[in-house]
């Protein structure tokens, strides 16, 4: 597994809440954003809970640096309060009789800052955060934009050593999000710690995050940078979120037998044993006649199920072995009169499949 | 057995402002059916009346001379105070309190809520006659203060504040309780990761949030300490200037003048009433914050 660097966070741990079970080990270093993305109900919360000392692990140890967070074995606990994190949490919770002022300067004067020094720390990170014309509104008076801009300066007026970003942006609407994210991301340079970014979004991640951790059912299933994940997705999950076909199958030299049913054509590589094979939707072409032979080397029969227009284009969902979704043009649907119900032919060629090996994650 | 025919209600008359008010607002028919409508009106009665005979019957010309004929400002003073006084205490020992039924837990915790609140069915007669026994000279508490520090309670305007902190304080502690219990966590969570301690948490966060029921809850207790009756007169009796507050002053009147009784009445009414309206926010329309 990993290993985090002197300065780093280290959490190896397990920690129990009702029947629902969070197993992980992961490592951050100094200055990394470690991006957790995963499914609701697949521990991201949890584990920042832990790290945070909401939630006490049941078993292992979380530590900062030098300093021990929290040791099952031992028996040691640092208590929320005593631990040196800014947390900005996914509805961002103000304190709603604060001002934006009073919010930013609670956490230096909690950690036991004079008034005055509070006040001026509290001042050097509402201007920073571009928030002086706001410092004396409540957090009711706030757009969304603005309430997460006051969160992060809550968060790191502390003077945090180790960021926990829960969400940030998910209470953001899309208009405001670019920005924001564009804003984050410079924040989050400048920040020297190690940080951790829950998100569901696998835009978000790739622009904010240096290394991905992909947490499913409470177990990492799948580690590495973030353009790694979105290009090689190890769970059907992550595959559905960057809008990819995933299958797993068995290589054999130039041809993977899919655990769904069918067979395809790769490129020979002299691979063998459980891969993935990932497909992007707009690759595919779809036939309403058998097709003449070409130089792609895949070729399958399929029924549509389902059209949904996305922006600029429909999705197709096929049932064949195996099925796919596929990309085309509204006037594609139009010309071939596509509905659900056609028989079609689809082809892929060989070099448009990436494959790669199994990993020991499992596509569920 | 002979079956009726089963028939819809015929046409009845809908007046042009009915029709007017049904199509603005919608809704089927308003009227209230005469089986609750009599004994509604019966209810509204039995509690307007008499206040409107104490409105009626009062000596409205000679007010001033009939509070006058009394110790009424004496009086009036003494329930003042006192009801601040044990409002105060109440406040200070009995927020703290409802805190700890709120957010801890320990063995016999809704053994002590329950006890806790007792005071609040308990006949006040009841209350005083227990603080009777606990604080008189002979109590068992009483008898320590009274042989090692000389301190005699009953009978005193202690006693008055102790009595009426005694029935009043469970109106606070069950309201503040409630607001401790239904307040938002997840801020205290955030102070927390902000570096707050328990008690910074609870004076800057859980504070100021439950401030609205702490409100609500203080002036009940108020009201309900400035109208105090039979646990104050069991426990610290009756001595002009010394323990006689209000209510009791307007029971004795009722005996030699009725006129000053009424005045007396009149001036608790017109205290109940600025109480209500101060508290309309958070009772009069349906839950409390």
């Amino acid at each position: 597994m990993t290993h985090g660097g002197s300065g780093g966070l280290v959490v190896d741990a397990e920690v129990r809440r009702g029947s629902f079970t969070l197993e992980v080990s992961l490592a951050a270093a100094p200055g990394q954003v470690l991006g957790l993305l995963g499914p609701n109900g697949a521990g991201k919360s949890t584990l920042l809970s832990a790290v945070a000392g909401l939630t006490p692990v049941s078993a292992g140890r979380i530590t900062l640096a030098s300093t021990v967070f929290d040791d099952a074995e031992q028996g040691t606990f640092v208590e929320a309060s005593g631990r040196p994190i800014g947390f900005v949490f996914q509805n961002y919770r103000l304190f709603p009789h604060m001002s934006v002022a009073e919010n930013v300067a609670f956490s230096p004067r909690a950690r036991g800052q004079g008034k005055q020094a509070a006040r001026s720390a509290a001042s050097y990170w509402v201007d920073r955060l571009r928030l002086t014309d706001l410092a004396d509104r409540k957090p009711g008076q706030l757009s969304g934009g603005q309430a997460q801009r006051v969160a992060l300066a809550r968060a790191l007026a502390g003077q945090p050593s180790l960021l926990l970003l829960d969400e940030p942006l998910s209470a953001l609407d899309a208009g405001t999000r670019l920005d924001v994210q564009a804003e984050l991301k410079r924040h989050l340079s400048d920040f020297a710690g190690p940080c951790l970014l829950v998100t569901h979004d696998p835009l978000e991640a790739l622009v904010l995050a240096d290394q991905m951790v992909v947490l499913e059912g409470g177990r990492i299933v799948q580690e590495g940078t973030p353009a790694l994940i979105a290009r090689q997705p190890g769970t059907d999950y992550v595959a559905k979120l960057v809008g990819l076909n995933l299958y797993a199958g068995r290589a054999d030299d130039d041809t993977v037998a899919l655990a769904e049913g069918g067979t395809f054509v790769i490129p020979d590589h002299g691979q063998h044993g459980d891969v993935f094979v990932a497909v992007r939707p707009s690759a595919i072409v779809v036939s309403t006649q058998p097709p003449l032979p070409s130089s792609a080397r895949n070729t399958w029969q399929a029924k549509i199920s389902g059209l949904t227009l996305l922006a600029d284009r429909v999705r197709l969902d096929l049932d064949g072995q195996p099925p796919a979704l596929v990309d085309v043009t509204p006037a594609a649907v139009a010309e071939l009169s596509l509905d659900p119900g056609s028989q079609v032919w689809l082809t892929v060629k060989a070099t448009d499949l990436e494959v790669y090996p199994h990993n020991g994650a499992q596509a569920s | 057995m002979v079956m009726r025919s089963l028939r819809p209600a015929g046409p009845s008359r809908l007046t042009a402002r009915e029709r007017a008010r049904r199509a603005a607002r919608g809704g089927a028919s308003r009227s209230v059916p005469a089986p609750l409508l009599v004994p509604a009106l019966i209810a509204i009665l039995f509690l307007l009346l008499p206040l409107a005979g104490l409105l009626i019957r009062a000596p409205w010309g000679r007010l001033g001379a009939a509070l006058s004929g009394t110790d009424a400002t004496q009086a009036l003073t003494l329930s003042l105070w006192t009801a601040t006084v044990s409002t105060a205490i109440s406040l200070v020992i009995g927020v703290p309190l409802a805190w700890v039924l709120a957010r801890s837990s320990f063995p016999g915790q809704r053994l002590l809520r329950a006890l806790v609140t007792l005071p609040l069915v308990l006949p006040p007669v009841v209350g005083g006659v227990a603080l009777l026994l606990a604080f008189s000279r002979t109590g068992i508490v009483g008898r320590y203060l009274d042989s090692w520090f000389g301190l005699t309670i009953p009978f005193t305007p202690l006693a008055v504040v102790m009595a009426e902190t005694f029935v009043a304080m469970p109106f606070l502690i069950i309201t503040v309780e409630g607001a401790f219990r239904s307040a938002d966590q997840g801020f205290e969570e955030a102070a927390a990761t902000l570096g707050a301690k328990r008690l910074t948490v609870f004076r800057r966060i859980t504070l100021p949030m439950v401030a609205p029921s702490l409100g609500a809850g203080a002036v009940l207790c108020w009201a309900r300490a400035l109208g105090e009756f039979g646990a104050t007169i069991t426990f610290a009796g009756s001595f002009p200037g010394q323990t006689e507050t209000m209510p009791i002053a307007v029971y004795y009147a009722l005996e030699n003048d009725p006129d000053a009784a009424i005045a007396l009445s009149l001036v608790l009414l017109v205290v109940s009433v600025a109480v209500l309206v101060s508290l309309r926010d958070q009772w009069l329309r349906g839950s409390p914050a």
